[in-house]
């Protein structure tokens, strides 16, 4: 009793706190956030009082089997859903913004236009839907791969619950026009800060965890996992260190200036890609794929030398962002040269995922989850090739500023980090589920297919469109006077906007697929269809690509 | 703990230790990713040297090739220069009237006009010069300001209604939203259209029109181009031409602004605008000196001015 008190005590606080913010700011936005704060607390003070267990109630609707079993599962259930609904939204929105800039009539203004659900749609994707992958996958490999259940459960939740505060937080922030006007750092101060204490927690949850193992060795994935945690952790703070105007309004000050702002911002828009996006997912990789596939890790050594060079090479390269701007020239070559040495190291995760297929290349043509691995781990050895080769000076000046860039991180997004979650998602459910297999194996292959051919037609329009525009801006006259006005290569884009959508479009309709296949899988259904891939597995004729040396007699 | 196996699939050596189900082969470095990513750091040790690198105390090393960004651009610029600099001289030296006389170097302006027109005036009059309501429309013969090569360079020296240029082009129509009553203001835009055919005439409107309009539009509406008064019978429309845009404007007039690019852009590539503006199809020859190329494609609108707003 004392303890339902004490909540409902705090949180009677915090919901005079926001009422008194609401009351106080001259800030319409400000007040509407603080709205969504007080209702939460509303909500949990119901929820207190009525003792009423709403998570339970909740979990009866989304079929969880009961208690925890031998791992702490409730929170990654709750995380592989959340992946699956805040992906649908950041795809949807997706689609809309491309067609947006296909047709800028769909500019409703103020709360619909680019500027605002183009944020919408980056965090939506990279941290709604990606964060909660990593979140989900990096409790269910921890738990897993130490051996124990998750160190602090409480905080655990609290972490999930937390990001999803956080998630609602920011999104309805950009479209009321909040925002601090940083590249995938949009969130103003008191967002910041309410990440940061989730942050902190969730490194607790993963350290607490990975310290009560009952494993000598820490498994490869976590590393990753770990480094992605700490790594983030530094770049969101300093990144976002900035003076509100006042504790009663959303707007705030950067407490970098000039160029100095712009590199601090760079450092850490680079090393989202490349500790979110990239270290994050191959620790997922890391440990999806060869149990998948059933088979061990390629190589334990390129492992180590690949996640060294990787962490201490990618945090140098963020410059790169800043070619041919105010950034002093010696900054420019560091960055440049750092991303061209990254090459390497980016390459050897997906060398170590693909070639974990050895001995189960057959794999790839029964097992709709493998070949999606292996589509994701293409997609991710081609970006991390296109990216070292975009930072070369030379090229870069063709490059910067078009559309080539957004074909360049939407092949890694959609082909890398869409797929591998997918498979991870596809691979989860019906183990946290208790089901006997996926509701249907061959949406899988459509799924697959959709947004394969989808990710084609995005990727080659934008290459296209960032081509032509590079060109067009650059073309001068034999009278030596620029060719082209800007709005001429809008002009000339239109086309290649159109297919980007259409891309955008397809693999949105594999995403949609994939909602209803899990969703099936959640309530026990199973689809009647012919099983795929009957063909039996020939060991004969399933050679690995790096053959032992045989000693074969002379003829 | 150490269980080491060999992998049969592979023939490799695993390290022996397991996770969940997991184990990992002993699989050397792939030699070609070992050779490949030594090459990248050759490359980036070269590079730093070659290149302004390493930050010191006051400054950075500056590469022993002695590149630098801001030296790149600057001989790039000087080399762009250098090859315009002789026509820039000539069109320097040639008085704008006189520029039509020359037609190598007419084509010249115009292409240089042409570049600075994408640059700084296709924001408003858009990339093809057709204007948009609220910005005038440069290829037709319609000129507020008159349409003369001399006119052209004016208007862009000093601006329209440009308060920071003392020699800006100033006027204002007054707004008729106190002295008209609805029903009235209603007769004379009935009559304004009616000037270009496009409503029927009333006598109401056509007395207002006389009392109020006339003295500055004139009396058939032909306009005023020396201080700027648009014609009203050519059925060419700044703010548009349906009835209700007409009366809007007579009740309470819009007003256009353009900048004075004096000092903005230099009196070289000013000239070169107004030719290209000119070279759109409607630019007029100067008074006296108008006899044949314009009258040709006069053949049906005979009544049409030319001279106007």
């Amino acid at each position: 009793m004392e303890t339902v008190v004490r909540r409902l005590g705090v949180w009677a606080l915090v919901l005079l706190a926001s009422i008194a913010a609401i009351a106080l700011t001259p800030d319409k936005g400000f007040a509407i956030q603080m709205g969504i704060v007080a209702l939460v607390a509303v909500i949990l003070i119901i929820a207190t009082a009525t003792t009423y267990d709403p998570v339970a109630r909740a979990q009866s609707i989304f079929r969880m089997p009961p208690g925890p079993s031998r791992y702490d599962d409730d929170v990654i259930r709750w995380g592989v859903i959340a992946t699956m609904f805040w992906g649908i939204v950041g795809l949807l929105v997706g689609v809309f913004i491309a067609a947006q800039l296909a047709f800028p009539q769909l500019n409703f203004e103020p709360y619909l236009n680019f500027g605002r659900v183009r944020p919408l749609h980056t965090s939506a994707v990279i941290f709604a839907f990606g964060g909660n992958a990593l979140l989900a996958t990096s409790f269910y490999v921890v738990q897993r791969t130490c051996r124990t259940t998750l160190a602090f459960p409480a905080l655990a939740r609290f972490v999930f619950w937390g990001y999803q505060l956080f998630i609602v937080l920011a999104a309805t922030g950009y479209i009321l026009g909040i925002g601090q006007g940083r590249e995938y750092a949009e969130p103003e101060w008191y967002v910041d800060l309410w990440l940061t204490i989730v942050w902190l927690a969730y490194l607790a949850v993963f350290v607490g965890t990975l310290l009560r193992r009952h494993e000598p060795h820490i498994y490869v994935a976590n590393w990753f996992y770990l480094a992605f945690i700490i790594t983030i952790a530094m770049l969101h703070v300093v990144n976002n260190l900035a003076v509100p105007v006042s504790f009663l309004g959303s707007k705030s000050y950067s407490l970098f200036s000039g160029v100095q702002d712009a590199l601090t911002q760079w450092w850490y828009g680079h090393n989202a890609v490349g500790f979110f996006l990239t270290a994050g997912f191959l620790a997922m990789m890391y440990y999806f794929v060869p149990k998948q596939a059933g088979r061990p890790v390629y190589s334990y050594r390129l492992s180590i030398i690949h996640f060294w060079s990787l962490i201490f090479l990618y945090i140098w390269a963020g410059p790169h962002h800043l070619h041919y701007t105010a950034l002093p020239d010696w900054a420019q070559t560091l960055g440049m040269v750092f991303s061209v040495m990254l090459w390497m190291p980016s390459w050897g995760g997906m060398i170590n995922g693909l070639m974990t297929l050895n001995g189960a290349w057959d794999k790839v043509r029964t097992d709709p989850i493998i070949r999606m691995m292996v589509m994701a781990l293409a997609f991710y050895g081609m970006s991390t090739f296109e990216g070292p080769m975009l930072s070369i000076k030379a090229v870069n000046s063709l490059s910067h500023y078009t559309d080539w860039t957004i074909g360049h991180v939407h092949s890694g997004a959609l082909g890398w980090n869409g797929l591998i979650t997918f498979a991870c998602v596809y691979y989860l459910a019906p183990r946290l589920w208790n089901r006997e297999r996926l509701y249907s194996l061959r949406m899988i292959n459509w799924h697959f297919w959709l947004a394969t051919l989808g990710i084609v037609f995005y990727a080659a329009s934008m290459w296209v469109a960032g081509i032509t525009q590079g060109l067009m801006w650059r073309e001068y006259g034999a009278d030596g006077y620029l060719v082209n006005s800007f709005v001429d290569t809008v002009a000339a884009l239109h086309p290649m906007y159109i297919l980007r959508a259409v891309g955008g479009l397809m693999y949105l309709s594999g995403a949609l697929i994939m909602a209803y296949n899990i969703w099936m899988t959640v309530l026990g259904k199973l689809r009647d269809e012919a099983p795929m891939g009957d063909t039996p597995h020939d060991a004969a004729a399933d050679t690995p690509i790096a053959r032992p040396l045989v000693t074969e007699p002379a003829e | 703990m150490t269980k080491k196996r060999i992998d049969e699939p592979t023939g490799t050596e695993t390290v022996g230790h397991e996770w969940d189900g997991i184990e990992e082969l002993n699989t050397p470095l792939p030699r070609w990713w070992l050779y490949t990513f030594y090459a990248t750091i050759l490359f980036a040790a070269v590079y730093v040297v070659l290149y302004p690198a390493w930050p010191m105390i006051d400054r950075a090393t500056g590469g022993t090739l002695g590149w630098s960004s801001r030296g790149d651009l600057a001989r790039e610029m000087r080399a762009a220069d250098a090859a315009r600099a002789g026509v820039r001289a000539q069109i320097a030296a040639t008085p704008i009237e006189a520029l039509p006389a020359n037609p190598q170097l007419m084509q010249a302006a115009v292409a240089g006009g042409a570049a600075a027109f994408k640059v700084n005036c296709a924001a408003c009059h858009g990339a093809g010069a057709a204007g948009s309501p609220g910005y005038p429309n440069l290829n037709d013969d319609d000129w507020l300001w008159g349409g003369t090569l001399t006119d052209i360079e004016t208007t862009l020296t000093h601006g329209i209604r440009w308060d920071a240029n003392p020699e800006t082009r100033v006027n204002f129509m007054p707004a008729f939203k106190d002295m008209l009553k609805p029903a009235e203001a209603d007769a004379v835009a009935a009559h304004v259209l009616s000037l270009s055919g496009k409503a029927t005439d009333n006598a109401t409107g056509a007395q207002l029109f006389a009392d109020n309009c006339a003295a500055c539009h004139g009396p058939s509406g032909g306009g005023m181009p020396a201080m700027g008064v648009p014609a009203l019978n050519d059925a060419i429309w700044l703010f548009g031409g349906t009835k209700a845009d007409v009366t809007k404007q007579i009740l309470a007039p819009r007003h256009g602004v353009m900048p004075a690019w004096k000092g903005r852009l230099d009196p070289v590539t000013i000239k070169m605008l107004a030719a290209y503006v000119h070279s759109r199809g409607g630019g007029q020859d100067p008074a006296p000196a108008a006899p044949a190329p314009e009258v040709a494609k006069g053949a049906a609108p005979a009544a049409k001015a030319k001279t106007d707003g």
